[in-house]
């Protein structure tokens, strides 16, 4: 049951599975591929500011698939038909929250490596920047999946869910691309503590989420 | 155990408008009811309560079975194709053998087609088959017939006799007449709050 729900998921969210998934990851490349082009080509100012950047695209990169994550299943009546049986909204979430992670945290992972490239990002850095988005994208995913759930029956949810991740996203990107001005892996681990906190809420709150949108 | 399912005292609401009140039956193994009623009475509005989805206003629904819901939304992914989007819930319900249910209701020869470009009533009919797929014994189906033709209907309609006939349970809220025995019916209209006078 699991592993049919999973499979299901991964194979709308996953990039390159086809309907569009694969726009996240072309949206963050082409975020440090235009930063050389605004600010000059000069090695230092990018190696100093490029880390922060890839952050920032990392960021606008996980509002991008919110707005299909769970409305679409609303709309299908899927969360409905699972729901009778026996599968639990806390479930049906965490299972989403797992394959939306998997389709959008490591296929941004192995796309910094070509950005850091394009940021003249020196090895160390770079170091700490895959680190930082291990830890930080779970985060990222589970604030995106809270909100998705909690606007999916909203007309303008779409757009609105872009700004509502935002502030929410902010302790994450703080001590993220903190970690990179001090060279220093330790608030890492702050980031890592702030995600296992929203993992561990996110299938609760959406999963409420949707039962909630049911009663309308 | 026997399938059952019953409903006590039951009122339900949407928005701030109470659509039914002090509505009770009770369903036993091999009984259908045809629940009537005109557009807004809150025959889907029952139909989502009776299945546990929504929590119902006052009352209570008693449940000794699975519950299968055919609506209007059948639950496929508009971008693949019908026999895939088919399998998903064949995975997710252990359903080994799906020939039966897709002959009985012609989807073999739409097996490739996506279901976004598929009609009202081939939806309709591939919502049926993964429902027969289930083999739950209570069916709860909201508008079955709309959208199928003649000859659907007749398919469809054999299917919810032999069901019944079979031990099982239906509840069919449709606005067209259903040729099957021992059928009962009830009206949602009988049940509505009474209008105060201004």
């Amino acid at each position: 049951m699991i592993a049919a729900l999973l499979r299901r998921d991964l194979s709308k969210f996953f990039p390159f599975a086809g309907g569009g998934a694969a726009l996240p990851v072309v949206f963050f490349v082409a975020v440090a591929m235009l930063y050389p082009f605004a600010v000059g080509p000069d090695a230092n100012t990018l190696s100093r500011t490029g880390g922060g950047v890839v952050w920032i695209a990392a960021l606008l990169a996980a509002i991008l698939p919110l707005e299909k994550l769970v409305s679409q299943d609303i709309e299908l009546g899927t969360f409905d038909q699972l729901r009778l049986r026996g599968v639990t909204e806390e479930v049906m979430m965490a299972v989403r929250l797992l394959a939306h992670w998997l389709s959008f945290g490591p296929p941004l992972m192995l796309a910094t490596f070509p950005a850091a490239a394009l940021l003249a990002l020196d090895g160390p850095t770079l170091h700490l920047l895959l680190l930082g988005l291990l830890a930080g994208t779970p985060g990222l995913a589970a604030i995106g999946l809270m909100i998705a759930a909690l606007t999916a029956s909203l007309r303008a949810g779409a757009a609105l869910s872009g700004l509502m991740l935002m502030p929410l996203a902010l302790p994450i990107l703080i001590f993220g691309a903190g970690a990179l001005a001090r060279q220093d892996s330790a608030s890492i681990g702050f980031v890592a503590a702030i995600s296992l906190l929203l993992v561990a809420i996110a299938p609760f709150a959406a999963g409420a989420a949707i039962r909630a949108a049911r009663e309308v | 155990m026997q399938a059952q399912l019953s409903a006590t005292n039951l009122a339900c609401r949407r928005g701030d408008r109470l659509l039914f009140r002090k509505l009770s039956f009770a369903l036993n193994a091999g009984e259908a009811l045809h629940l009537t009623g005109a557009n807004g009475t809150g025959k889907t509005t029952l139909i989502r309560a009776l299945a546990g989805l929504t929590t119902p206003f006052a009352g209570e629904v008693a449940r000794t079975a699975e519950i299968g819901l055919l609506d209007e939304r059948p639950a496929l992914d508009p971008d693949l194709p019908l026999g895939k989007a088919l399998a998903f819930w064949q995975r997710v319900d252990g359903c080994s053998d799906p020939s039966g249910a897709l002959a009985v209701l012609g989807l073999e020869p739409l097996l490739e087609v996506p279901v976004r470009y598929l009609s009202t009533g081939q939806r309709k009919r591939a919502g049926l088959a993964a429902l027969l797929n289930r083999g739950v014994p209570v069916w709860l189906l909201d508008e079955p017939l709309s959208g199928l033709d003649v000859a659907a209907i007749g398919q469809v309609t054999a299917l919810i006799q032999t069901h019944v006939s079979g031990g099982g349970i239906a509840l069919i809220a449709s606005h067209q007449a259903l040729a099957i025995e021992g059928l009962r019916s009830l009206a949602l209209e009988d049940f509505a709050p009474k209008v105060e006078p201004a």
